[in-house]
């Protein structure tokens, strides 16, 4: 057979094999060895495509290689950045017009076309973009869909749409360019902040309106950083100074973002000081974080809201001082306290402090603990439920708070009270879509652009994309509508306050949370400053010594 | 030999295409929702839903879907993710570095099961035999969830002997701390193995004969001992090659290796069918090929079976 010592063979075979596995990987460990760089961990971008990307992952990267027209100040105010002035007498017609001098990596001057072809490209329907519904304010966006005729599970495709491009995007000349709203809006330009409205150069397209192959791997963007080779995926994007940027230049010579699935992992290679910035630690490393990190530990504001909505098609819970009982029987305090530990702070009101408008306590006592007074109301009322469940999705970390949130209303109310955890937020929504009675419904809310607009419109309009409880009230609507058609961002705000306000009556969800950024970095950087969008600032960012 | 090589490369066709149906069929039953599984808790335009829903052919029917993705598979096209990503670009950084981490596993724990399952089935109760056994005893009482972080913070963060995450450029060392952790998750089971059929052989006839020529203790044990007490260790090793697949699910994870357990928790996450079966597929014909060679190296270390 194998001759006598045929252990010995495969012993050697294997080895052999593992050192031939050896050599192939390692070999490029000085890509990434420029001295005045700095490493940031992120998650895997979905995809790089600005209009298609929607996750923290890929706007930190985009971030780092474009520069958006507007950025935001302290207040949320919209200042432009890229864009010389954006103007509009009637909030109908907004006059954009680009600061001269900006180029692309490659290149190719930043003009209209740039960011007319990459809008066009996002709006397109059949293209698929994630981030698609930005546009949709923009005249002309319905013709670019196309609706299947029999439904997703039909056999027949859809037709093709009607347009190929936005009637509302008209080019001026080479650095002016107008955007007609089918409607008139007044936060226009803090929704133009989002990295959906960011211009591609005219090497991204193979032919009108496909992206190139590969495009997304080597991006080509107008930022203070340019990508480095191509995306690594699931390990990095490295990205370094553009040397032709216009804007003002960035302080670190380049950036590794790393990429890792587990931000656990992440937490443990910031301790081992192999990465310089986690912008977000993860909840099972919170308690020790402090004494890791030191003051190198810090907290933000962020845009994330947490909330529980009523399931409003059951009639249960159609009685508004079953709502408010139930609301003033939690003690947020305590929730922030003992199972977020400060990380997060109790919701006072219906959008988050993160947006132009916002003011604390607008939802006044019934958002406020008191025992007594919602054993009162809730003792009073007459149609309520028997029992109390609060549906959430299991993968997401929201067991513990769930649980004491139910102990809270248990020990208030003396009603039974129990988790109904669903495997995945999908399963969740697919129930309640069915208005099946899943009980209370647990939700979250990140903002796209800080307006209060951005809140009051998804989570409580009639028919808004999250208001999945289906609460409608049409004074609400057509105050939130009035804030939108006003002629100042001021009086919007005014408008949109009001509506607010008719949140605090109706209650129709049971405000939590907001969410901070809990972030740390290593002893080797400094100024590090982390958005409301929980992206870590490229810009400002600097080494220690 | 040769014809019994065939033959179980034939029966390797069918159970291959037996298992990716059954793998497909059942990432088919676990798909509700793929595309918000992708978007997280985004709401999704109705548009957008029809578009990908279109593109990645998850509006037909399961045999329909499997019909796509055979036809793909056969001249061989994995397909894309549910990114966009093309699956066989993503095999190729990934594969190399999870072979890498396996193999090192295995050496690790089959030298180091085999070395004290030996030593300790020559001494029976003695103080080493049972330190052996706590020590197993503890490491199999430990599930791997707990174990790899628990490495991670003593022997990564705290100790720093080891560095805390490896990628795909990781040299030997960087994956010498998840090796072991993986390797940890069969030691236990080979080390006893091997003691006992080192503790039973010792007690057989044909040792007291070898004995009895008077060959030397060296040789009654390096030879005839170790290498009928070989059998069974071979055969948990090639069994656990499946295991040490899926325990780097867990750990790949945790040390964030980007390999094929890293993509697995991916594509089950996010309900990803196509980057599911093609890394399973993979996954399918190497553990064929390795039992394959684990039965035709019985041959070599029993001269008694032959293979016809």
């Amino acid at each position: 057979m194998l001759g006598n010592r045929p252990w010995k063979m495969a012993v050697g075979a294997t080895a052999i094999a593992l050192l031939a596995a050896g050599c192939s990987g390692g070999g490029s460990e000085d890509s990434d060895s420029e001295a005045n760089s700095v490493i940031i961990g992120i998650a895997e971008p979905q995809h790089l495509i600005p209009s298609n990307t929607t996750e923290t992952g890929g706007a930190q990267v985009l971030n780092a290689l474009f520069t958006p027209l507007v950025d935001f100040d302290e207040q949320s105010k919209p200042v432009e950045v890229a864009a010389e002035s954006i103007t509009s007498d009637d909030n109908k017609v907004w006059t954009v017009k680009l600061k001269s001098g900006y180029t692309f990596h490659n290149g190719e001057p930043v003009t209209s076309d740039s960011y007319i072809n990459a809008w066009n490209y996002g709006a397109y329907g059949p293209n698929g973009q994630g981030a698609s519904y930005f546009y949709e304010r923009i005249d002309g966006y319905a013709d670019l869909q196309s609706k299947d005729p029999d439904g997703e599970d039909g056999p027949q495709k859809a037709p093709e749409p009607k347009a190929k491009t936005l009637t509302g995007l008209k080019k001026v000349d080479d650095t002016t360019f107008t955007v007609t709203l089918s409607a008139p809006f007044a936060g226009w330009e803090s929704v133009m902040g989002y990295t959906a409205f960011l211009p591609l150069p005219n090497a991204a397209f193979s032919a009108p309106g496909v992206i190139a192959d590969g495009f997304e791997d080597t991006i080509v963007g107008n930022g203070p950083f340019k990508i480095k080779g191509t995306w690594e995926h699931d390990q990095q994007i490295v990205v370094e100074k553009y040397a032709d940027f216009k804007g003002t230049a960035a302080k670190v010579d380049g950036v590794n973002f790393k990429i890792y699935q587990d931000p656990k992992a992440e937490y443990a290679d910031l301790v081992a000081g192999n990465l310089d910035v986690q912008g977000t630690i993860p909840i099972e490393s919170l308690a020790s974080a402090p004494t890791d990190l030191g003051d190198r530990f810090q907290k933000s504001p962020s845009s994330s809201f947490a909330f529980v909505g009523f399931p409003l098609f059951q009639n249960e819970y159609k009685d508004v001082n079953v709502r408010r009982a139930l609301s003033m029987a939690v003690n947020r305090q305590e929730m922030t306290d003992q199972i977020f530990l400060g990380s997060q702070t109790p919701a006072t009101g219906f959008v988050s402090p993160a947006v132009a408008g916002y003011r604390p306590d607008t939802c006044g006592a019934n958002c406020e603990y008191n025992a007594a007074e919602a054993k009162k109301l809730w003792d009073a009322a007459t149609t309520k439920p028997q029992t109390i469940k609060i549906a959430y999705n299991a993968d997401g970390n929201h067991k513990a708070w769930v649980d004491a949130m139910c102990n809270q209303i248990k020990a208030s109310l003396g009603v039974e009270c129990a988790g109904a955890p669903e495997p995945k937020f999908a399963d969740l929504l697919n129930k309640v879509e069915k208005k099946e009675p899943v009980g209370l419904i647990r939700l979250g809310w990140v903002m796209d652009y800080p307006l209060m607009e951005n809140y009051l419109g998804p989570l409580y309009g009639t028919g808004g994309s999250s208001n999945y409880y289906g609460y409608s009230n049409p004074t609400f609507d057509n105050l939130v509508k009035e804030g939108s058609a006003a002629a100042t961002t001021e009086e919007a705000i005014a408008k949109w306050q009001q509506a607010e306000d008719i949140l605090a009556k109706d209650m129709p969800v049971i405000p939590l949370r907001y969410g901070q950024n809990v972030y740390g970095f290593s002893e080797k950087v400094k100024n590090v400053k982390v958005d409301t969008f929980t992206k870590v600032d490229v810009t400002t960012i600097e080494l220690a010594s | 030999m040769f014809r019994y090589i065939v033959r179980r490369l034939l029966q390797m066709v069918l159970t291959f295409f037996g298992a990716t149906f059954l793998v497909f069929a059942l990432t088919f039953a676990n798909q509700d929702d793929p595309i918000q599984a992708l978007a997280g808790e985004r709401p999704i335009t109705e548009n957008l839903r029809q578009t990908l829903m279109e593109r990645y052919h998850l509006d037909e029917p399961f045999l329909v879907q499997y019909w796509y993705y055979m036809k793909g598979l056969l001249t061989g096209d994995f397909g894309t993710s549910l990114t966009g990503r093309k699956i066989i670009d993503m095999m190729e950084t990934a594969w190399p570095i999870t072979i890498k981490l396996g193999l090192m596993a295995i050496i690790i724990a089959a030298t180091i099961a085999v070395t004290a399952g030996v030593i300790s089935g020559i001494r029976r109760g003695s103080i080493f035999d049972n330190a052996t056994l706590v020590v197993t005893l503890i490491i199999l009482s430990l599930p791997i969830v707990v174990l790899a972080p628990l490495a991670q913070l003593v022997f990564g963060i705290q100790l720093k002997w080891f560095p805390p995450t490896a990628t795909v450029n990781a040299s030997l060392f960087d994956l010498l701390l998840p090796a072991l952790v993986l390797g940890s998750l069969v030691i236990a089971t080979e080390l006893r193995v091997t003691r006992s059929a080192v503790a039973e052989n010792l007690r057989s006839d044909y040792v007291r004969t070898a004995r009895a020529k008077g060959l030397s203790r060296k040789r009654v044990i390096g030879v005839h001992v170790l290498r009928n007490s070989l059998i069974p260790v071979v055969t948990l090793i090639g069994v656990d090659i499946g295991g040490l697949m899926s325990g780097a699910i867990v750990t790949e994870r945790i040390f964030n290796v980007p390999g094929v357990g890293f993509n697995l928790a991916r594509g089950i996450g996010t309900e990803d069918g196509p980057l599911v079966v093609g890394f399973v597929s993979i996954l399918v014909i190497i553990f064929l090929v390795v039992n394959l060679l684990v039965d035709l190296l019985y041959a070599a270390l029993d001269p008694r079976i032959r293979y016809e």
